[in-house]
């Protein structure tokens, strides 16, 4: 479970054409040792230090309370050193970036866990997770117990959560293999270049379909931080992310979508028409949850863009997709735009869009249900119960926090229809 | 008489480089339509107000940069010392790391406290280079974090430090939609605070701007580098040097003239009983207005609309609320070209607007949450407003 700070790559050394003294600001912590093993033996071994990793062997079993209670309170003092030692070199360290899944137990109990220390430790700096929530299919039993503790943790101490699904991120694979193998390939990427290397990715496609997945996870950190990194003539920063899309502090969590859809693998993808890529934006294929926030009620929107595009092209295509779409009565618009002038590799532009959108409430719904089915037999509870600070009190708080958060996006959406008045305004005698 | 500049923020140091690099370009413009005398008396004045002069002959901007994040600065510095023609003084610069977060209240009270002595330090620095100081030429704009909450703070100092000097904020009014989703309320903000502070607000609305690039230019893929360029065009065209109407040679010595501030009847201002209803809401009721000639036949040309009494509140006859200002010397590559700035009843709707938007969110209370964990309260919210709904029918009522 890698977690990483803004990444600032200053002064690094390079040598045959390779970067080599820069290292990732991040920390490593698994409580099991084969996937932390297989990255620091994979092309990427020389961007982590071994001094920012820490690993177990026994693993946390896909147990929220293990991941949480007991591998929290073990290496509660070796997580804060590290962070210490890794917040020292920042000149000005602005966010944390915790990337987890909520299924399992470690990157779900323990990821909470660090997010908690955080907060404590580091109270001005934010917080930004990146969640892997688990699939309707998904193999782990436990999984719902694991993802609604989770996520109590994650109403109360995160800043921005960006919810992902890998059911989701599977079928924009699909999407992207089906465009390649259609043979409509562009021509601005040399074939035998870093990015379209796959090296490690001897597997065929189908049967490991995660680095693809990941892939686009990355590129969407990529592209939310393609603003912070470089220049542009409408910044935006991460801390206004959290400022614009973020109007009530429980309300955090952001949906968002990729255009053009590619991963680094397939970087010859054609780039869409300009006008095509916001639209595609809007679609529920692009996002990257099962989520369909045109029909659903905004709150706010956030539109990073990167390349050639101009603040005409944004006001037009606003001015164009603003009637099919639903904003909050006292946010009709609530837009927040960037523009960076580097696009990313192989494309000559692309846009990550943000919506703070009631179309999450159906995950969170979903994942209640799954919850109520399992904990109403009790099933596998005494796995949880046997781990010390575990009580039936905390599986209850978690519904309710959950139930909470569900009941105000449902208090959202009944505004939906009705007409938008505007408050009577202050009379001033002159 | 020398203006010191401040630009603050991405906008305004996106801008502050647009406007001087017009003035220098105007000022070394070859063929001025007039003399070769009057030509270098033209730049002379110029020169002095915007540049000092350093050692190896390339003038420098007499302006101070200040951001909470260093890239668009250091973009502004090296575009302006690669022209070569023109630079910025290499310690002119102040910048932090982390940004403010398109929040007012961190760039008014958390940005401005801890870095108000290195800012005021750099601007003292400037002044003391001016022979004699005529203000100052605060660029920002509202809907960011420290452009408007910063300029708040830092306009609000200078009014302490140099009370004696004008000081002007150029501010820029976002697009009505789509530039920072909590603009409405950093632009009532960075208004009822600069209202206690600053002695002129001129104003440029992106929406204006834009529908210039586009029908009148023609431009099809308008950049913000489009718009700045009109604005800086603007701008040049009533900053640079224009004749005092006394001596038909001498440039006019205060820009920031005092010509063209409303000075209200000694008798007070009418009662509203009287409020002009029967002029509908669409005429645009002025209380002063200037106009700038340059180029030719300047002195033939015929001003007599502007002198209609119908322009103006009924408590000001027109000779009073009516300027020109006229100058031989062609501005840029125009043979004539006319400015007019206006303090009139123009941006009555747009404020009304925000006001309004501002209103409606802040009664839902989204977003207050941001502001109320940097200092600022409801209260400060609702004085904001007061103020601000005083200022809508104060114009209201011409």
């Amino acid at each position: 479970m890698p977690r990483s700070t803004r990444v600032v790559g200053d002064g690094g050394s390079i040598s045959k054409g390779k970067i080599c003294s820069l290292k990732a600001r991040a920390v490593l912590i698994d409580m099991e040792e084969g996937v932390v093993n297989e990255i620091l033996q994979g092309p990427l071994r020389d961007v982590f230090d071994s001094k920012q990793l820490i690993t177990d062997i026994s693993g946390s079993g896909n147990n929220w309370a293990v991941g949480h209670k007991v591998f929290g309170s073990l290496y509660q003092e070796q997580i804060l050193e590290k962070l210490r030692k890794s917040a020292e070199h920042c000149d000005c360290l602005q966010c944390f970036f915790i990337i987890h899944s909520m299924g399992g137990g470690t990157g779900s109990g323990l990821g909470t866990f660090l997010l908690k220390l955080l907060e404590d430790e580091f109270p001005e700096v934010y917080r930004f997770v990146t969640s892997v929530y688990p699939s309707g299919e998904d193999d782990v039993i436990t999984s719902p117990y694991n993802s609604i503790l989770a996520m109590k943790e994650l109403n109360e101490h995160a800043d921005c959560v960006l919810p992902i699904d890998n059911q989701s991120l599977f079928d924009i694979i699909s999407k992207i293999d089906l465009m390649v193998n259609s043979g409509k390939l562009g021509t601005t990427i040399k074939p035998k270049s870093l990015v379209t290397s796959s090296a490690g990715a001897v597997k065929k496609r189908h049967q490991k379909p995660f680095d693809a997945m990941n892939n686009i996870v990355a590129n969407l950190l990529l592209n939310l931080t393609s603003s912070a990194r470089f220049e542009g003539s409408l910044n935006m920063d991460l801390n206004e992310i959290s400022m614009n899309l973020v109007p009530f502090p429980q309300l955090h969590y952001l949906v968002s979508s990729l255009t053009p859809l590619y991963t680094l693998a397939d970087v010859n993808i054609p780039t869409r028409r300009l006008d095509q890529m916001f639209s595609d934006a809007f679609s529920k294929d692009h996002q990257l949850i099962r989520a369909d926030p045109k029909h659903s009620l905004y709150l706010a929107c956030a539109l990073m863009l990167r390349g050639n595009v101009q603040v005409s092209d944004l006001r037009r295509n606003i001015e164009r997709l603003k009637p099919s779409l639903q904003f909050v009565s006292w946010n009709q618009e609530g837009w927040k735009t960037s523009l960076c002038s580097v696009p990313p590799v192989g494309h000559s532009h692309s846009l990550l869009a943000l919506a703070n959108n009631t179309c999450v409430k159906p995950t969170f719904m979903e994942l209640k249900e799954r919850f109520m089915r399992l904990y109403k037999k009790k099933a596998h509870l005494h796995h949880y119960l046997q781990i010390e600070g575990m009580e039936e009190s905390s599986f209850m708080e978690a519904v309710s926090s959950l139930s909470g958060l569900i009941e105000e996006y449902n208090q959202l959406d009944a505004t939906k229809s009705m007409p938008v008045e505007d408050f009577p305004r202050l009379s001033i005698a002159v | 008489m020398s203006i010191v500049t401040v630009q603050l923020g991405q906008c305004g140091n996106q801008i502050g480089f647009e406007v001087f690099d017009a003035l220098y370009t105007d000022s070394h413009c070859p063929q001025g339509l007039c003399s070769k005398r009057e030509n270098e008396a033209y730049q002379a004045s110029c020169k002095e107000r915007f540049f000092s002069e350093e050692e190896n002959g390339v003038p420098v901007a007499r302006a101070v940069l200040v951001d909470m994040e260093p890239k668009v600065t250091n973009q502004t510095l090296s575009k302006a010392a690669q022209s070569g023609r023109w630079k910025y003084g290499q310690h002119s610069c102040f910048c932090q790391k982390q940004g403010s977060g398109n929040n007012w209240a961190y760039g008014y009270s958390v940005h401005g406290p801890r870095h108000e002595e290195s800012i005021m330090n750099l601007i003292q620095k400037e002044v003391e280079k001016c022979d004699s100081l005529s203000g100052f030429f605060i660029i920002m704009s509202m809907a960011g974090g420290t452009g408007s909450g910063l300029g708040a703070f830092v306009t609000q100092n200078l009014q302490d430090q140099y009370s004696n000097s004008l000081k002007m904020n150029q501010i820029i009014w976002p697009y009505g939609t789509g530039e920072v989703i909590v603009q409405n309320y950093n632009s009532i903000l960075t208004l009822s605070h600069l209202y206690r502070s600053s002695d002129a607000l001129l104003v440029h609305e992106n929406d204006a701007l834009h529908k210039i690039c586009a029908k009148l230019m023609n431009i099809k893929q308008i950049s913000f580098s489009d718009i700045n360029q009109v604005l800086a065009h603007q701008l040049g065209s009533v900053f640079q040097p224009t004749y005092s109407v006394e001596g038909s040679c001498h440039y006019r010595r205060n820009p920031l003239g005092i010509d063209w501030q409303v000075r209200p009847p000694l008798s007070g201002l009418p009662t509203l009983g009287k409020a002009s209803l029967n002029r509908g809401l669409h005429f645009n009721m002025s209380i002063a207005n200037l106009v700038i000639l340059r180029g030719k036949d300047v002195h033939s040309a015929d001003l007599g609309g502007f002198k209609d009494s119908a322009l103006y509140t009924s408590w000001l006859e027109p000779i009073n609320a009516f300027n020109v200002w006229k100058t031989q010397r062609a501005f840029s590559k125009y043979e004539k070209s006319a400015a007019l700035v206006s303090n009139s009843q123009f941006l009555l709707k747009p404020l009304d607007t925000i006001v309004g938007k501002a209103w409606n969110m802040f009664a839902s209370k989204a977003y207050i949450h941001q502001y109320t964990k940097f200092g600022i309260e409801e209260e400060d919210f609702l004085d904001s407003f007061t103020l601000l709904e005083q200022v809508v029918a104060s114009y209201c009522n011409l």
